[in-house]
């Protein structure tokens, strides 16, 4: 997993709440055995009039010209519920997002962005509604400064709390897995108290 | 108040769970059921073969194949090549892992949470993951149970272990009894009506109150499957003698002393008088009617003598502006009379209402038009899809199967199916489905479908007259 530290970007507003990963990944894009693949069909049933991807919604948000190139997500409330497809945050990330910032996410979402190095940044209702304002119809960016967890837009700056551990694993790439695996004395241990029929 | 030492049904699971609480870090949390299958693992045994690693406990994990199938052939490659060689890649990680594996037309194959608890590998007490979010519905034995994504799937297959955050925690009381007629399916969707789609993101909830507890094992199912439709990382009820009698012999449930020892074990498994919990919600099970969802997501949702809701009946304005995104993708009026909309698909399947008794329900609905000399409208196309093989069986044996073909419905083989469409079972654009399922977002059946979500008796009547019909006025179908 690649290290956050800050980032700069460009961010598109998805003016929707309750945002499923059905919608950032639908199911028909789920027969793959690898991690990549997936970015080209983020959104494909909104962003895309036919089921074959060849004619783009022009009133999709994403596909409008100023927000090409667009590396932060501003959503609304609940983004990600739904399935607990990992795909979803793979088909984020590979199509470039960095970063996701919304009043509220789906739990498995959550953990899913953290697992693979999306920072999912929750705002107060009020603070969201005012980054809504600033950048609904203007191409705006953004700084994402994870080391003193704060959002800068032109003069006005939001801070945002993160788990202690997580921010740890953003910040240093952490392989989840092998950093378990260096406690398995304590995972040896616990097993040996579990009755058989356990 | 007393509390010091009370606690609740999940905080004693947790508890009991803890292998690494290291100040600074996550908690460690021991898994003792990991359920896996086609979809979200691949990538998961790819990166333990990347980085060499084993997996740690192949005796606590068990796979199946469900939601890529064919529910016409047991053939692997029957819904194509795509599913083909998701199916083909578990089976090789199994093989090659020392995983058991309940593949294409074994007996045990279904969907990974009909198959769970109908074998006894779901028990109280555990905790059990699944890439998969309706995990939840192991909950209804008193497990702690969710579902993970395929990073937390590799961590599990390595460790046995999982870190979580501790959630809060919801009580979700139903008091009283419900009338006859109403099924679980109703009451889990009224509670999600009276939470929003998203109202207990960050809880795990418990159910209780009297018309919890009198539901059956598999009735109870439905309620936990359908926890994280309104946002909770899991459902519990906690487990009493209906438990206890459901998994006693079933072939992985513990025998003869084991047994005894693990009984005896489960019933302290229950939230102390004096817990408190962080949010508490109550609903009178006698004012709860037949649901029928409207909308988008499982949270739209309203009664059978009720009307298709206006943006004008919310206060909140994104409430209001999903009510007019939601009316515009699903093609409805406001006002309209939920028994005026006609459909023409119906799927009775899925992890929420593809068991015995469920099959059993939607025949019982479809034997009572039978007697009126009532089938299937020539107008609509419906399936049945038994959660496992053994449903499957049973439902043979007990005549189910030939009840659901003579009105007109076909009778298919196990999987996830239509619930998500990824096999050939899905609709077309326009299609307008009654669904046992549990998610009614937009496309989830088929781009541009619209799906509409009830239980196995309300789908049963819909098949037969072509739109929703209250069952409490029966003769007027």
């Amino acid at each position: 997993m690649d290290k956050f530290s800050t980032h700069s970007g460009l961010v598109v507003p998805l003016d929707i709440a309750n945002v499923d990963t059905d919608a950032i990944i639908p199911k028909q894009f789920l027969q793959k055995t690898e991690r990549v693949g997936f970015g080209q069909h983020a959104f494909h049933d909104w962003r895309y009039l036919d089921g074959e991807g060849t004619q783009p919604n022009p009133d999709f948000i994403l596909n409008a010209p100023q927000y090409q190139g667009a590396s932060i997500l501003l959503a609304r409330e609940n983004f990600g519920c739904g399935s607990s497809r990992e795909h979803a945050p793979w088909a984020l990330q590979e199509f470039g997002f960095k970063v996701i910032i919304a009043p509220s996410f789906a739990d498995i979402f959550y953990a899913n962005c953290i697992n693979i190095g999306i920072l999912p940044i929750k705002l107060a209702n009020e603070e969201i509604n005012e980054l809504f304002e600033a950048c609904n119809g203007n191409a705006n960016s953004l700084t994402v400064d994870l080391l003193n967890n704060k959002v800068t837009h032109d003069n006005k700056c939001y801070t945002f709390s993160l788990d202690k551990f997580h921010q740890y694993c953003l910040e240093n790439g952490v392989d989840s897995v092998g950093w378990t695996l260096k406690k398995l004395d304590a995972i040896e241990t616990f097993e040996t108290k579990l009755a058989n029929w356990q | 108040m007393s509390t010091t030492n009370a606690t609740t049904l999940y905080e004693k699971l947790w508890q009991r769970h803890i292998v690494d609480d290291t100040p600074g870090e996550t908690p460690l949390l021991y898994v003792d059921r990991h359920l896996i299958h086609e979809v979200t693992s691949p990538q998961a045994f790819a990166n333990l073969k990347f980085h060499n690693r084993p997996v740690r406990r192949p005796d606590k994990t068990i796979a199946t194949m469900d939601h890529n199938i064919s529910t016409r052939s047991v053939a692997i490659d029957a819904a194509g090549e795509g599913a083909a060689n998701q199916l083909r890649t578990l089976e090789k990680n199994c093989e090659d892992f020392g995983i058991k594996l309940f593949g294409m037309g074994h007996k045990n194959q279904g969907i990974v949470h009909v198959m769970g608890p109908e074998l006894g590998i779901t028990q109280p007490g555990q905790i059990i993951v699944c890439g998969d979010s309706h995990t939840a519905t192991h909950g209804a034995v008193g497990a702690l149970a969710f579902g993970i994504g395929t990073s937390e799937v590799e961590h599990v297959l390595a460790t046995q272990t999982l870190r979580q955050t501790k959630a809060k925690t919801m009580k979700i009381e139903v008091r009283g009894q419900v009338a006859p007629g109403i099924s679980a399916k109703d009451i889990i969707l009224a509670i999600i009506g009276k939470t929003g789609s998203a109202g207990a993101t960050g809880y795990v909830v418990e159910y209780c109150g009297d018309a919890i507890t009198a539901l059956s094992m598999e009735e109870r199912m439905t309620i936990c499957n359908m926890s994280i439709e309104f946002g909770a990382k899991a459902g519990l009820i906690a487990p009493d003698q209906t438990t206890f009698d459901y998994l006693q012999h079933k072939e992985y449930a513990p025998k003869l002393a084991d047994w005894d020892a693990a009984v005896a074990n489960w019933k302290t498994l229950k939230t102390d008088d004096e817990a408190t919990f962080d949010a508490e919600l109550v609903l009178e099970a006698k004012d709860i009617k037949a649901q029928v969802t409207w909308g988008t997501t499982p949270g739209q949702v309203t009664t059978i003598d009720a009307e298709v809701p206006s943006p004008d009946d919310f206060t909140e304005q994104v409430e209001k502006d999903s009510c007019i995104k939601a009316l515009a993708y699903m093609g409805l009026e406001a006002g309209t009379k939920i028994t005026d909309i006609e459909i023409n698909k119906v799927f009775i399947g899925s992890c929420t209402n593809s068991r015995i008794e469920d099959l059993r329900a939607a025949a019982s609905v479809v034997s009572e038009f039978a007697k009126q000399g009532k089938h299937v409208s020539d107008k609509v196309d419906a399936i049945v899809v038994p959660g496992s093989y053994r449903v499957r069986e049973q439902a043979e044996q007990e005549g189910l199967a030939q009840i659901f073909t003579n009105a007109g419905f076909e009778w298919r083989l196990p999987g996830c199916s239509m619930c998500l469409g990824m096999n050939d079972d899905k609709l077309a654009e326009g299609d307008r489905c009654a669904s046992t399922s549990n998610r009614n977002f937009e496309g989830r059946q088929g781009r541009g479908s619209r799906t509409h979500l009830v239980s196995p008796e309300m789908a049963a009547a819909a098949a037969i007259a072509g739109r929703f019909v209250d069952l409490t006025n029966f003769n007027q179908a």
